[in-house]
Order: structure tokens, then sequence, then C-alpha cells
């Protein structure tokens, strides 16, 4: 044991990296998967059959061909076709559509969510339709999409790890560099399983903190307690 | 570029391989669902000696990759059948998921329920089999179904372990016969016919439930 933390505290700088890697993938998934869930979700609930029909099958098909083959489609297959990406840009944009088809769910959801009549208010006042989505209606369901899009954030960093299969060295690649060098694979899959541990419960604070910011912004909780 | 007789001649393997994610989502399921209800029984025991470590276990299981999961349980258990611990891997940490849907799904059950059984005073252990686990199930099937369906989506992750599932065996003809286009989207056009059917029955049920 004291044998792998010796060589982890000598690799520490490629293990920064792998961090690194994996934070980066981890928010650039995101930012990727936000996109998507918008782009997918907005039309997937609209009332015209012509623009929801192409969206609910783009979140279906995403949905229903599992994110391990995606990616190692996006990867193998891709090539073949003309197209090469860098491993981790197949690895973003792999992360950016399965979850961001998920995400589309919980956009569709939110919004459904949000009264009707806030949106005849609206219509009443003579707002149009962009301003009124962006204005009324997006603002209450973004409040509504934050738990659950922390949820699946957590799940997001939980995929990363697939990208170490497709070359990307990340953090589950650099230690399992480490496993090899030591031989000593309990203590590294401990500490790897440790800071996947420390990553998620980061991440779960953070999201923690902006639904009771988000939910103050709206005045639905009493900022500092005032009841 | 795209060969359909290339497709074709690789189907047989990667529906071989099916054959096996089935078998390891059809395993892992039970164990998720058998296990993830023993789990929410024991996160309601009255003792902080029982419910502390469960929790933190799950908790734990909840917020760390399943790959490194596999891994790990794969090099550590020496002379292990690869389909056995990959199965059991799923369903452990697909059981930390389900306990947490039983256990919203026992919150649910009223108030009144929980009375009535003690009015009749009928024993703890019938009160919970006759009266309690049938309610919380029939309330939390739609979300079981669907950790059901992405842990048959997750079952490929098996392949990392050597397990000739589906994936395994699309990447095998793939790399021997330069047909990686062919043989990945086979796979992917099987994923899609399998979920996609499963989801619109999972819908119907919900809605069943629901009225």
């Amino acid at each position: 044991m004291n044998e792998f933390f010796d060589e982890f505290v000598r690799a520490a700088p490629r293990v920064a990296d792998g961090l690194w890697t994996t934070v980066l993938a981890t928010v650039l998934g995101a930012a990727a998967a936000l996109a998507v869930a918008f782009a997918l979700g907005l039309p997937a609930g609209s009332p015209k059959r012509s623009v929801r029909a192409p969206a609910r099958l783009a979140v279906e098909f995403l949905r229903g061909t599992s994110l391990y083959v995606q990616l190692f489609w996006l990867f193998f297959a891709l090539p073949v076709l003309g197209f090469r990406l860098e491993p981790l840009a197949c690895g973003v944009l792999a992360l950016g559509l399965n979850f961001g088809a998920y995400g589309a769910e919980v956009v569709r959801g939110a919004v459904s969510a949000v009264p009707p009549t806030q949106s005849e208010a609206a219509v009443a006042l003579g707002m149009g339709r962009w301003l009124r989505l962006r204005r009324v209606v997006l603002p209450q369901a973004a409040v509504l999409m934050i738990p659950p899009f922390g949820n699946l954030l957590i799940q997001l960093l939980k995929a990363t790890p697939l990208l170490s299969l497709i070359t990307v060295s990340d953090l589950t690649f650099q230690l399992d560099q480490l496993r090899s060098a030591t031989g000593d694979t309990a203590t590294a899959y401990l500490t790897l399983l440790l800071m996947y541990f420390a990553l998620a419960a980061l991440l779960s604070s953070g999201m923690n903190l902006l639904e009771s910011a988000a939910a103050a912004r709206l005045g639905r909780r009493p900022e500092g307690g005032e009841a | 570029m795209w060969s359909w007789e290339t497709a074709r001649d690789g189907l047989p393997a990667v529906l071989q391989g099916f054959g096996l994610t089935l078998t390891a989502t059809a395993l892992g399921s039970v164990l998720a669902l058998l296990l993830g209800l023993a789990v929410a029984l024991l996160l309601r025991a009255r003792t902080r000696w029982i419910t502390l470590p469960v929790a933190a276990a799950t908790g734990f299981i909840r917020s760390t990759p399943l790959l490194v999961q596999l891994f790990a349980v794969w090099v550590l258990v020496p002379g292990g059948d690869a389909l056995t611990l990959g199965t059991a891997v799923l369903g452990v940490h697909y059981a930390a998921y389900t306990a947490q849907v039983y256990r919203a799904g026992i919150d649910s059950v009223p108030r009144g329920q929980w009375e009535a059984c003690v009015a009749l005073s009928l024993p703890r252990r019938r009160v919970w089999r006759a009266v309690v686990i049938p309610q919380a199930v029939r309330n939390v099937l739609p979300s079981l179904g669907n950790y059901v369906i992405s842990m048959f989506k997750e079952t490929p992750y098996l392949a990392v372990i050597a397990v000739p599932e589906m994936v395994h065996r699309a990447n095998e003809y793939g790399s021997t016969h330069f047909a990686y286009l062919e043989a990945y989207t086979t796979a992917a056009v099987v994923f899609l016919l399998a979920s996609c059917p499963t989801a619109l029955l999972m819908r119907r049920l919900e809605k069943r439930l629901a009225h």
C-alpha cells in the first residue's frame, strides 16, 4: 500500500492531468447535453405534430441505442464514413447527445408543469412567443429542471470512465496505469472510486446551492431564513 | 462505406451476443429488484447500527462509476466467472437505485393503511407482506421498469471484462472483417428495436396504473 502511495505522489502530475481530462469531459459533455436538451425538449412539447414528431423521434432514438454503442459507433464506425474526430471530441459528442436526450424529457416535463394561466396572462399582456418563453415560462420551468438535471450530471460524470476505453487518458486511465505499475490493485481502484465519490459529492452540493439560489430568485423561499 | 452484405454476414454473431445481453439483463434485474427491496426494508430498521452502514454503502455505490466497479471486482475476485461477476456487479449497482425507489414507494402508502393494520392487530410481518409491499410495489412499478431498461442499455459494460455479449461480438466482428460501421450499426439497431417497444409498454402500464 505504501508503495502505491509513493508512486501516486511521484505520478501526481499525470494523475492531475487525468483529473483535468475527466473534469473537462464532464463540463463539456454537460454543456453539450444542455444544448441538446433544450433543442429537442422545447419542440418535443409543442402542440403542433409536425414540430413535435421529429424531436420525439430523435429523443427515442438517442435514448434507445445505449451510450456505449453510440460512443463506439462515433469512434470506430464514423471514420469509415470519412469523419474522424479526436477521442475526447467523440466522448463529448456521445455524452452530449445521449444525456441531452434524457435532459429533453426533463425540459419538456418542466415546461408543461408551468401553469397554463401564466402563459395566458403573458398573451393577454401582448407578449410574443419568444418573449413569453424567455421571460415567463422558462424562468419558472428552470427551477423545476435543476434537481433532475443534477441527477443527470452525476450520471454523466459516472459515464466518463467509458472514454478511457477509446484512448482518452482520463482519471480512470491514469489510475489504471498506476495499478499496473505498482501491482496494488485494491488500493488503486479504491483510491479511484473515492476520487469519483468526492467529485460526485462536489457536483451535487453545487447543484443544491444552485437550486436554492434559483428558488430564492423566484421568491419561492425566503432568503436568510425569515419566514 | 456501408455494405448490406457485410451487415448481413455479421448479424448472426451480433445476435448470438444478444442472447447473453438478455440473460445478463434478466439475472441482473432479478437481483436488483430483490436486493433493492431488502435494502429498502433494512433502511427502515430501528437501530442506526443497521441503517447508517447500509445508507453509506448504497450512497457510495450510486455515486461511483459502474465501469470502475466492474474493473475492481473483476481483478479483486480471482477465478470468478466473468458473466456471473459482471451480472452480480450490475445487479448490486442497480439495487442501490431500486432501494431508493422502493423507499419512496413505501413512504407513499397512506398512514391510514398502517393504522388499520394496528387496529386489526396484524403481526408486523403480515403488515409488510400483505398490505404495505403490494401497494408500494404497485406505485413504483414504472420507475422500476425504467431502471430495468437502463440496465439493459448498460450491459455492454460487461464487454470490458470479456463477457461475449452483443457489443463484444460486434467489436470482434468489426475488427476481424474491417466492418466496424456495419457491426456497430447493427448493434445499435438491435438495441433500438428491443428498447423502444419496452418503453412503449412501460408508458401504457404507467397510464393504466395511474387510473
